[in-house]
């Protein structure tokens, strides 16, 4: 076989093997090379990938020419392809930053732990996204979790700790119930491989172990995806995480466990079950609107600039959610698309965070937290920061000409096909809620004059900026030329949807 | 795509983001390059429908041209010229780069074929054109700017949920005729009303207007009004509900009109009386009203301008325009106080003045159609409006001599009164050159013996009333006083709402608190409690109590499952 068929596991296996080269390298700067060459790398097999999958059909990779459904089986289609350029593209971004931004957030003696835990926390997530077997995808996932706790703590403020240890109880939970939902379904159907399970859970799913292994999956992802009202560990671990692994796990993480939760949903159980015999639609349709309103009206009220945003998330997360329960192609079109719109903005947005920290960071003191008074007359010294900002809170908002504005567009079509007027109203109102807090934003950054006796300082290093811009450019590139977004997520939906066909 | 097919309002609103990185010099030029280009743009387009490009799923037309947008966006670009010219002593780049890319989308609407396209122009109007107002000096410049976005904002929700009905009942996003009866044609209706200023719904315009800077009044007043007047000419043409609605709002800011002591007030109320005339003349929607519209809209924004302009000159150079503290201004300025006479007469509509071409048209269409009642009521309010018109100049430059002494206006600020002044005389010399811009071809003769012999009686006998007035000292002075127009309704039902609202609230959750537990504290607290940084939302779960909330889900999730099986 030549080097191409084995795309599929390179994906995985290269930044899988950074981790411990850049833990024996021992210093910051070879670490950083060798995670970021791998990373960078993760980007061009996953565009590969897509184009693979894009020209010739699903991929399937039997790992150690073990055949499925015995062996472990990579398989590639429409949306997780997707999601790999998602999370290997944010990679290639985040790592350059990362360099500039952990200098003062991270003691010097624990950079290369850093960038192996990063390296790590990418192979979990990309192997997450990859894997057609049911019990890999629940050991990426804990992959990527335990390397989350670890860059959690390693910020400088002392309540990290706390947020990563909370994040770490909670991770916990939600990693264990996914395994014992597998576990059910493995008993039930002697299988693990997922295209393998299809066929078999339909047989099942109507016992008692088949839904309690639903509901316990859809609790342990839930966990992890930090639908309300299960996301109370994610503010703080956002909050106080060093700026890059915000950035990071704003765009990738809560991502790819939204993909866990359509793949168990569409592609294992089937959404003909799912949302014609079970209330699931009603469910995800109350709790998405709860996080719509409930998380973007407490956003708010945030005076610390990443926890607002951390709230958003949450709020944003909602929107995910209430495409998925329309169970349309539009609808689960429009979360496809909104994941990656989404984290393209939040990323941008806490990048660019993490660029107002670095200023406001004093060598030796632990990072203040980037709050309004704190950022106060800001745009006339970090002018291109703060229009990042805003074009990112703009997307959020859902303006036209904007990314977010394409996901939301397509929500509101699926809403508007479903009939449900009402919520067309409730999608519009919650965006004003989005506008409110990044109103807030220009308003303290533009209109307020700067605190007296705060030191004058200028723009933020090009290291910072030029990844966060790379990301605030995707965020407009996507709002007008939405080939790539739509075209992908359409195809997905319609791979995934099969009750209307 | 070449140049021709893009639509004119990009160049502006693109190019606008070019100003804050030039200076002095060349941004001047610049800034009067761009809408000269502008207009070289406009002259060779040809008819048809351009730029088309397939967006969502839906065909967009950024570039329909055909006589009713090229009327609009030749006056939209000859404004954007002179607002231009007329800003050119500000030193800070904010106010031209907003200037400019409010007259883009103001343009980039007008050549819109289609709702989204027109929607997107729409709010980008309303939030370029907010930083108009925010250059205000005022203290309250902010806070009426925020109400400002927040009522234009609000049309464009409406707007769009309009077009997204439209969409789904027809499967078509264009923007033809679309009539009340049409799915969402209330919606977009009332979307349009307000940027229109349709009475009750008027608020937003004196009151934010008079707060913007000088030169953010100037663009102002060309063009948001009158792209709601063209949107509705396009949308709503021969709607009879639009005469009523039209005549009272050319009547009841009168009354504003007269008492007000801020003389850009004055002029807003007075915009919003022009509109009513406007709206009338859509309302009827025989082609000669359509034409009067488009005509009265082109010549409206010309003298409307000019007025703002002189207004603008003199708040830039005494900092004040409350009627009761200028006059005697003619010795400083003679030149502004000549340019602000000439826009009065065009306002009135003095026979030779470009009003007069235009508004006679509209009250001809009213007579000819046998709408009685609107033309008697469009008489008495020209007649009405005839005094605070001249009362603008009048208690600026003559009645009693403040005392107030300054510089003639800076030149550019002449400059660009100048051309105004005197495309309002050369239209109301010429009117021919008008009409063959207007959307149907026109057969119609403004200056017959009768139409000069009524509009002269009207405005002689008011002219009389006004100086007997004066004379006898009967007429409303000039007094400091804050006028209660029913915006103050608004604010106050908003806060008397959400006083109501709170104490529901409050009432509701002290019975839920006192039912569940005695240890709640006060139900007063209850709100705040949740709301602030530290409230039992907000404020970090222990991990048990997460842990908890864990366990309830999937208790809640095992039960459904079993339950809905």
């Amino acid at each position: 076989m030549s080097l191409a068929q084995h795309l599929p596991a390179l994906q995985v296996v290269l930044p899988l093997i950074s981790a411990p080269l850049a833990v024996l390298s021992r210093r910051a700067g070879l670490a950083f090379l060798i995670v970021t060459a791998a990373a960078w790398t993760a980007f061009a097999i996953a565009i590969a990938l897509w184009l693979q999958v894009d020209l010739s059909g699903p991929v399937s990779y039997p790992i150690g020419n073990w055949e499925p459904p015995w062996g472990i089986e990579y398989r590639l289609d429409r949306l997780n392809s997707f999601m790999l350029v998602l999370v290997s593209g944010m990679a290639a971004i985040v790592l350059p930053y990362s360099r500039a931004s952990i200098e003062r957030e991270i003691p010097q003696e624990s950079h290369y732990l850093f960038y192996a835990m990063l390296g790590l926390c990418l192979t979990g997530l990309l192997g997450m996204s990859i894997t057609g077997d049911a019990f890999n995808l629940f050991v990426f996932l804990e992959i990527s979790s335990l390397s989350t706790y670890v860059l959690i703590a390693m910020g400088r403020d002392r309540r990290a700790l706390t947020a990563a240890y909370q994040y770490l109880i909670m991770g916990s939970i939600g990693a264990t119930f996914i395994v014992i939902g597998i576990g059910f379904l493995y008993l039930m159907t002697g299988t693990l491989n997922l295209a393998d399970m299809v066929d078999r859970v339909a047989r099942i799913e109507n016992s008692r172990p088949g839904l309690a292994a639903l509901a316990f999956i859809t609790v342990g992802v839930s966990l992890k995806v930090a639908l309300a009202p299960l996301h109370q560990w994610l503010p703080n671990a956002y909050t106080y995480a060093p700026s890059s692994v915000s950035a990071f796990l704003a765009a990738t993480a809560t991502k790819v466990a939204l993909y866990a939760l359509i793949r168990f949903y569409f592609t294992v159980f089937g959404d003909a079950f799912l949302f014609e015999k079970l209330p699931l639609p009603k469910m995800m349709l109350v709790l998405s609107l709860f996080a719509m309103f409930f998380a973007n009206f407490i956003a708010i009220f945030q005076d610390n600039l990443k926890r607002l945003f951390a709230y958003s998330s949450i709020g944003q997360i909602g929107y995910i959610t209430l495409g998925l329960s329309f169970d349309s192609v539009d609808g689960v079109a429009a979360s496809i698309m909104h994941l990656f719109n989404h984290g393209v903005a939040k990323g941008a947005i806490f990048l660019l965070i993490g660029a107002i920290v670095a200023r406001l960071t004093t060598r030796q003191a632990a990072p203040p937290a980037p709050g309004f008074d704190r950022i106060a007359g800001l745009a006339k010294s970090m002018p291109w920061t703060c229009f990042g900002i805003v074009i990112g809170g703009l997307s959020l908002i859902g303006v036209p000409g904007t990314a977010g504005f394409i996901s939301k567009w397509y929500l509101v079509l699926a809403a508007v096909d479903k009939g449900q007027w009402w919520l067309v109203g409730a999608i519009l109102f919650s965006s004003l809620l989005a506008v409110a807090y990044v109103w807030r934003f220009v308003e303290a950054a533009y209109f307020r004059a700067p605190p007296a006796g705060r030191e004058a300082f200028g723009e933020a290093s090009l290291f910072l900026l030029i990844p966060a811009w790379l990301l605030v450019g995707a965020t407009l590139w996507f709002g007008i030329d939405t080939s790539f977004t739509v075209g992908s997520a359409i195809e997905a939906a319609q791979q995934l949807v099969h009750s209307h066909q | 795509m070449t140049i021709a097919e893009l639509t004119p309002g990009l160049a502006l609103a693109l190019g606008s983001l070019l100003v804050p990185l030039l200076r002095g010099r060349v941004r001047s030029f610049f800034l009067i390059a761009l809408p000269v280009l502008g207009l070289a743009h406009l002259s060779v387009l040809s008819p048809g429908e351009h730029g088309v490009v397939s967006f969502l799923g839906q065909r967009l037309v950024t570039l329909r041209v055909d006589s009713w947008s090229m009327v609009f966006s030749w006056i939209f670009m000859v404004a954007a010229l002179i607002s231009s010219i007329y800003s050119l002593h500000v030193r800070t780049p904010l106010q031209a780069t907003a200037g400019m890319a409010y007259a883009g989308s103001a343009i980039g609407a007008v050549f819109a074929g289609d709702l989204m396209t027109l929607f997107l122009c729409w709010e980008l109007t309303a939030v370029t054109s907010v930083l108009l107002v925010w250059a205000g000096s005022g203290k309250n410049a902010y806070r009426a700017g925020m109400r400002y976005l927040i009522v234009q904002i609000a049309s464009g929700m409406l707007l769009f949920f309009g077009a997204l009905i439209q969409l789904n009942a027809t499967g078509s996003l264009a923007f033809g005729h679309i009539g009340l009866d049409a799915p969402g044609g209330w919606l977009i209706f009332i979307a349009f009303g307000i940027k229109c200023a349709f009475p009750l719904l008027h608020t937003w315009l004196p009151d934010a207007y008079p707060e913007a800077s000088e030169v953010g009044a100037v663009f102002l007043s060309a063009f948001t009004t009158k792209l709601a007047v063209y949107a509705l000419a396009r949308g709503f043409a021969g709607t009879d509900l639009l005469i009523p609605i039209g005549v009272a709002m050319a009547v009841f800011p009168i009354f504003f009109a007269v008492i007000e002591n801020d003389l850009r007030r004055v002029l807003a109320y007075s915009l919003n009386n022009q509109l009513g005339f406007m709206v009338v003349g859509i309302g009827i929607g025989t082609e000669m009203a359509l034409n009067g519209t488009a005509a009265h809209a082109v010549t409206h924004i010309l003298y409307k301008s000019l007025l703002f302009m002189s207004m603008g000159a003199v708040l830039y150079r005494v900092g004040t325009v409350k009627a009761s503290e200028l006059g005697g201004l003619y010795k400083s300025m003679p030149v502004t106080t000549v340019f602000c006479i000439f826009g009065a007469a065009s306002i009135s509509g003095l026979p030779l003045f470009c009003g007069f071409v235009s508004k006679s048209m509209i009250m001809s269409a009213a007579g000819q159609g046998g709408y009685v009642l609107a033309w008697g009521s469009l008489m008495f309010a020209a007649a009405c409006m005839f005094h605070p018109d001249i009362r603008v100049p009048f208690s600026t430059f003559f009645a009693k001599d403040s005392g107030k002494r300054c510089e003639e206006a800076p030149i550019n600020m002449l400059v660009a009164m100048g051309i105004s002044a005197i495309l309002c005389v050369g239209i109301g010399v010429a009117p021919a050159y008008l009409y063959a811009l207007l959307p149907y071809s026109v057969a119609y003769q403004p200056y017959s013996a009768s139409h000069v012999l009524a509009q002269m009686q009207l405005l002689v006998f008011s002219g009389l009333v006004f100086a007997v007035l004066v004379r006898n000292r009967a007429y409303l002075p000039d007094l400091r006083a804050i006028n209660l127009d029913v915006d103050w309704l608004w604010r106050r039902l908003g806060a008397g709402f959400s006083r109501v609202a709170l104490i529901v609230w409050r009432s509701a959750a002290a019975s839920v608190g006192d039912v569940l537990s005695a240890n709640f504290n006060s139900a007063a607290s209850l709100i705040t409690r949740h709301r602030l940084p530290d409230g039992l939302l907000i404020r970090s779960w222990p991990t048990g109590s997460m842990s908890l909330w864990v366990m309830l889900m999937l208790f809640g999730y095992l039960l459904l499952y079993y339950v809905g099986v």
